[in-house]
């Protein structure tokens, strides 16, 4: 037990603290705020405190836990809203009203629930770290598998079944010393990564209903993303987006520094939005973290690990979770925050000269691993950036954008211009694309990688004819180039603008994105023999069926397949018809 | 712990700070009064403490300050400001002392001014549409109760109009539930400060106001206070009154370089422009004061003003602003040099609840798609603007001419009105009809057919 020398901000120093470890958590004053030892000089110990310091006084006592910074993982953590160091929010609400008050102590986890626990191991079997010795069914999507934690193994000499809490025994394991008795509660440190057999590359993509990401920019399950752009562009719209419709078993959403009334509106609407996989409420497959920006700053730093943490935790169950993390920048700047009040040399834009590297262990935790019991899982790790300015030559986007392998680049212009999701089409990258192709080909349509590539050759062509036509106006142009124009401005309105907030337009499936890119090239496919034809590019540009393919968005899932059929052949009859006239004056 | 320390162990000053020695355990962020040698007092907070001594932030000039006769007295409590609904009508300083003639206001309650933060699941999502009666805001920048909006304004921008104006007009239709205005004056000049009282003297909206004016060349640090004071008075008017708050901060560029000024004196390592590495985390302790709580009736709905030095919106205040709060409305150099007032850029502007607070039920159905296509149709204006400026009027397409003449007039009658004009939503919507009716219907591309049904003209 130590007491407290110095205190500035959420920096304090505290004396005889021999006997404590790095990273320990402590209690610190009288108030009992959660802190962490971060560095250690001689019998100092340098703590960052994750709660507001106010009011602390040099002389009261600091005593140290003895254990690292840890999650407590058991059933019932779905559908929960945590702050940066897992105390749920709902839990501190109840002790301390609307406003967060100060040294509260509340448990991450019911310990009375009782849960309907079905053992699948078998006595006198041999267990490790990672075995499954059972489950409970926590909602209804996701069966919750009990591991045996680290640092038990031996010869399972029990296990129950029945109904019991989580801290109750349900099994018993004979080790080589001695007895392990295991409830259904393991605790793991958030700063380590947890172990697994193999890891590998995934060929399969998290299809998430957003057409531009979906078609042109997709992330796999396993991968990694990067969203930078500026204030405004759209950032926590496609997160929130992505944890709406991703096609992930479990979602894991830190909220890092954001602002209280996103989370809040997170909390207000996914208990009543369903999943369109399953139908079932959303908010069952969901976990999230908000460390709001108001919030302590050190618990900020946290929050990012104590996510993926609960994303590897899952994950070991051979679940695909889906990690946002909203926003890294802040997590960043908090880390910046803490190495200022340490006084530790600043690199470039008084970062820590450690950021990249905390950025690169961080992203690396995501991936497709064979864990310890030989399920197959993966964690998908998609992280915003606030970029200060918005120029992304600042160092948490390059060392975000040097270990992440796509890169959806929001882009303020289009955001201005509302067109959404604001992902600019000819900066943004997936190095995913080659490695689908064959999954594409099984699942969506032999054409469909064939007709991505040409649909993004059509935007690159529009974007440089649209620098031609900005020198010299669009009647400079020949009538097919004018026509490839018209074709890219569908692209662009009625394929990649996508509107979150409509009911219908939110959630585009593979099938739907599919014909509707189809049928847009098609147009285009069109367009461009009748203006070979001699059709005016005028005729052409005013087409009455231009009104139906910017209505594709509204088609109804499962009327996809007629409604595509139905614009087709409308876009036939009205090129012939155009044709036919054009060869009628010709004449 | 109420108890009163005197030391006379001032160690140094320099600028804002003064260090105390031989200081028993004083505690973070403690207040502290520094008792000048001519019976003036000020007051001051603990930056940083440790074993037997104490940096301390001085609110005020240090002038007078003397090391050897000038004592500390360390107060035990951090800054608790008593608060009262006698407070409307009145005009306070930046530390929250009555300049009016008047007498001394008696306080109901007293708040740590620093505020704890609302826990996200205590909070209500704003959805209450606020009527300004400024088109361009209720059209396409809706405002909603309990939100945070800055105006990122420059110098010479018609901001502290628009402010007035909002403050005078906004109401929340089919409500008469009481409403307030708290104004917090940040190092503005004694010029700005008299426009706003005698404004809202003008509208009779004093007797429901009270402001905080810290003028420009009051002390610096002081702004520091000046907005923690006046949300602390929001918050007691809200939470325990149900008043329906709108808080003006204006201008919040000068807090931001109060907080510089600050930085420098504590020798800290500067982050962007010199501003310090936390001013992300201590703006956002001022900005996410806005909102709505589950089980309080009022709200705290926030204007903020931030002039952007050099009209650069990448500057770290704007732009650390922009990251916090739920949109931004952008004033416009360009609209203001040709006359057209509020002088609102709509494709710089920006309201995240608007969704929230609007639609059927709220304002009209049309209202989503409307303001989708009139941004879209503004930006398109834009773009032809651009082209016939490099190959003239005459060589634009047809389209391009639509384009270019909706734009015009969306500048002239959509964004310019009067100051005192006070238009309801649906004339706002109505107007932006006659707009969108110069395009073509099938280029209406953002609304659902039975509104361009119901609400398209045809020309």
């Amino acid at each position: 037990m130590g007491t407290i020398e110095k205190i500035a901000g959420p920096l304090v120093v505290a004396k005889q603290m021999l006997g404590s470890n790095m990273y320990d958590v402590v209690r610190v004053g009288d108030a009992k705020l959660i802190g962490e030892v971060i560095q250690l000089r001689k019998d100092k110990a340098i703590i960052q405190v994750y709660e507001d310091t106010t009011g602390l006084r040099p002389g009261e006592t600091v005593t140290t836990t003895g254990l690292p910074l840890s999650v407590e993982l058991a059933p019932g953590i779905l559908g929960k809203i945590y702050d940066g160091v897992q105390r749920p929010l709902d839990s501190i609400e109840k002790k301390s009203g609307s406003f967060i008050g100060k040294g509260i102590e509340v448990s991450p986890l019911d310990k009375k629930k009782k849960w309907k626990f079905t053992s699948t191991a078998k006595k006198g079997v041999h267990i490790s770290e990672g075995s499954i010795i059972g489950h409970v069914q926590e909602t209804e999507l996701i069966k919750h598998y009990i591991m045996v934690p680290k640092g038990v193994e031996g010869t399972l000499e029990r296990i129950k079944e029945g109904s019991f809490t989580i801290e109750e025994e349900i099994a018993v394991v004979r080790g080589k010393s001695k007895s392990h008795s295991l409830n259904m509660i393991q605790r793991r440190a958030v700063r380590i990564p947890q172990g697994f057999k193999s890891k590998f590359r995934s060929a399969e993509p998290l299809v998430t209903g957003q057409r531009v990401v979906d078609t042109f920019f997709p992330v796999a399950k396993g991968g990694t993303a990067a969203v930078p752009g500026p204030f405004g562009s759209g950032k926590t719209v496609i997160q929130h987006q992505l944890a709406k419709y991703s096609d992930a078993d479990i979602v894991v959403y830190v909220g890092c520094g954001e602002r209280g009334n996103e989370m809040t509106e997170v909390l207000v609407e996914f208990p009543h939005l369903l999943d369109p996989k399953t139908n079932k409420p959303l908010i069952e497959r969901t976990v999230l973290i908000a460390n709001t920006s108001n919030m302590p700053v050190a618990a900020r730093e946290a929050s990012i690990y104590t996510g993926i943490t609960l994303a590897e935790y899952f994950r070991d169950m051979g679940y695909n979770i889906a990690l946002m993390a909203d926003s890294t920048s802040r997590w960043a700047e908090a880390m910046r925050e803490m190495s200022a009040r340490l006084e530790e040399m600043p690199g470039e834009e008084a970062y820590p000269a450690y950021l990249p590297k905390r950025l690169a262990e961080f992203y690396e935790r995501a991936g497709k691993v064979e864990s310890r019991n030989g399920k197959v899982g993966s964690i998908t790790v998609i992280g915003a950036v606030s970029p200060a300015g918005g120029d992304t030559s600042e160092p948490v986007s390059q060392g975000t954008l040097r270990v992440t392998k796509v890169f959806w680049a929001l882009d303020a212009s289009l955001a201005s211009s509302r067109h959404f999701p604001s992902i600019n089409w000819l900066n943004s990258y997936s190095l995913y694309l080659g490695s689908f192709h064959e999954w594409y080909v099984k699942n969506v349509g032999e054409m469909f990688p064939e007709n991505r590539q040409n649909a993004m050759k059509l935007l690159q062509h529009e974007a440089e004819l649209k620098d031609i036509v900005q020198l010299v106006g669009a009647d400079a142009l020949p009538d097919t180039e004018r026509v490839v124009l018209e074709v890219g401005r569908m692209i662009r309105e009625d394929f990649l603008r996508q509107s979150a907030f409509d009911q219908i337009d939110a959630y585009t499936s593979l099938e739907k994105q599919k014909l509707m890119l189809d049928n847009i090239l098609y147009f285009g496919k069109r367009a461009d023999e009748a203006a070979k034809r001699g059709v005016p590019a005028d005729k052409i540009t005013s087409m009455k069926v231009r009104g139906e393919i910017s209505r594709m968005k509204e088609w109804i899932e499962k009327d996809a397949e007629a409604s595509a059929k139905k614009v087709r052949a409308g876009i036939d009859a009205e090129f012939d018809a155009l044709v036919r006239e054009e060869a009628v004056a010709a004449k | 712990m109420n108890l009163e320390i005197e030391y006379k162990t001032i160690e140094s000053v320099a600028g804002p700070l003064v260090v105390v020695k031989q200081v028993r355990n004083a505690s973070y962020n403690e207040i502290v009064r520094i008792n000048m040698t001519n019976g003036e007092s000020r007051l001051g907070q603990v930056l940083e403490t440790g074993e037997g001594y104490a940096v301390v932030q001085v609110f005020g000039p240090t002038n007078g300050i003397n090391i050897d006769k000038t004592s500390v007295t360390f107060l035990g409590d951090t800054f608790r400001f008593g608060v009262s609904e006698q407070m409307f009508g009145r005009v306070f300083n930046g530390q929250g002392k009555p300049i009016d003639v008047k007498a001394d206001v008696a306080y109901e309650e007293k708040f740590d001014v620093n505020g704890e933060p609302i826990n996200p699941v205590s909070r209500t999502l704003p959805s209450d549409f606020i009527e300004t009666g400024v088109s361009a805001i209720d059209g396409l920048i809706t405002l909603v109760r309990g939100q945070k909006l800055p105006i990122f304004s420059g110098s010479g921008l018609p901001h502290n109009e628009l402010a007035a104006q909002v403050a005078k007009q906004a109401r929340v239709k089919g409500s008469s539930e009481h409403f307030a205005v708290v104004f917090a004056g940040i190092g503005i000049t004694y010029d700005d400060a008299t426009f706003f009282i005698n404004e809202f003297k003008k509208t009779g909206s004093l007797s429901r106001t009270v402001a905080f004016i810290n003028l420009a060349d009051d002390p610096s640090i002081e702004r520091i206070l000046t907005p923690r004071i006046a949300l602390t008075t929001a918050e007691f008017l809200a939470y325990r009154k149900g008043y329906h708050v709108l808080v003006i901060l204006n201008d919040m560029t000068n807090y931001a370089e109060a907080l510089r000024e600050l930085a420098s004196a504590r020798e800290e390592v500067p982050g962007r422009r010199g501003y310090p590495g936390y001013m992300y985390t201590d703006l956002a302790s001022i900005y996410e004061r806005a909102g709505i709580i589950r089980n309080g009736k009022g709200s705290i709905t926030q204007l903020d003003v931030v002039t952007m030095p050099g009209d650069d919106v990448t500057h770290p205040i704007p732009d650390l602003t922009g990251y916090i709060t739920e949109g931004q409305i952008f004033l416009s150099r360009d609209l203001a040099n040709r006359g057209i007032y509020p002088a609102i850029n709509p494709l710089g502007s920006l309201s995240r609840l608007m969704n929230n607070g609007i639609g059927a039920g709220k304002t009209r159905e049309d209202h989503r798609g409307v303001a989708d296509q009139l941004y879209g149709a503004y930006a398109k204006a834009q773009d032809a603007k651009n082209l016939s400026s490099v190959v003239g009027a005459e060589a634009l397409s047809e389209a391009d001419k639509t384009y270019l003449k909706f734009g015009e007039d969306f500048e002239k009658r959509f964004i310019g009105q009067g100051r005192d004009e006070n238009r309801s939503v649906e004339d706002t919507l109505n107007i932006g009809w006659d707009l969108l009716s110069y395009l073509k219907e099938e280029d209406l591309n953002r609304i659902k057919k039975e509104y361009i049904a119901r609400y398209y003209k045809k020309q």
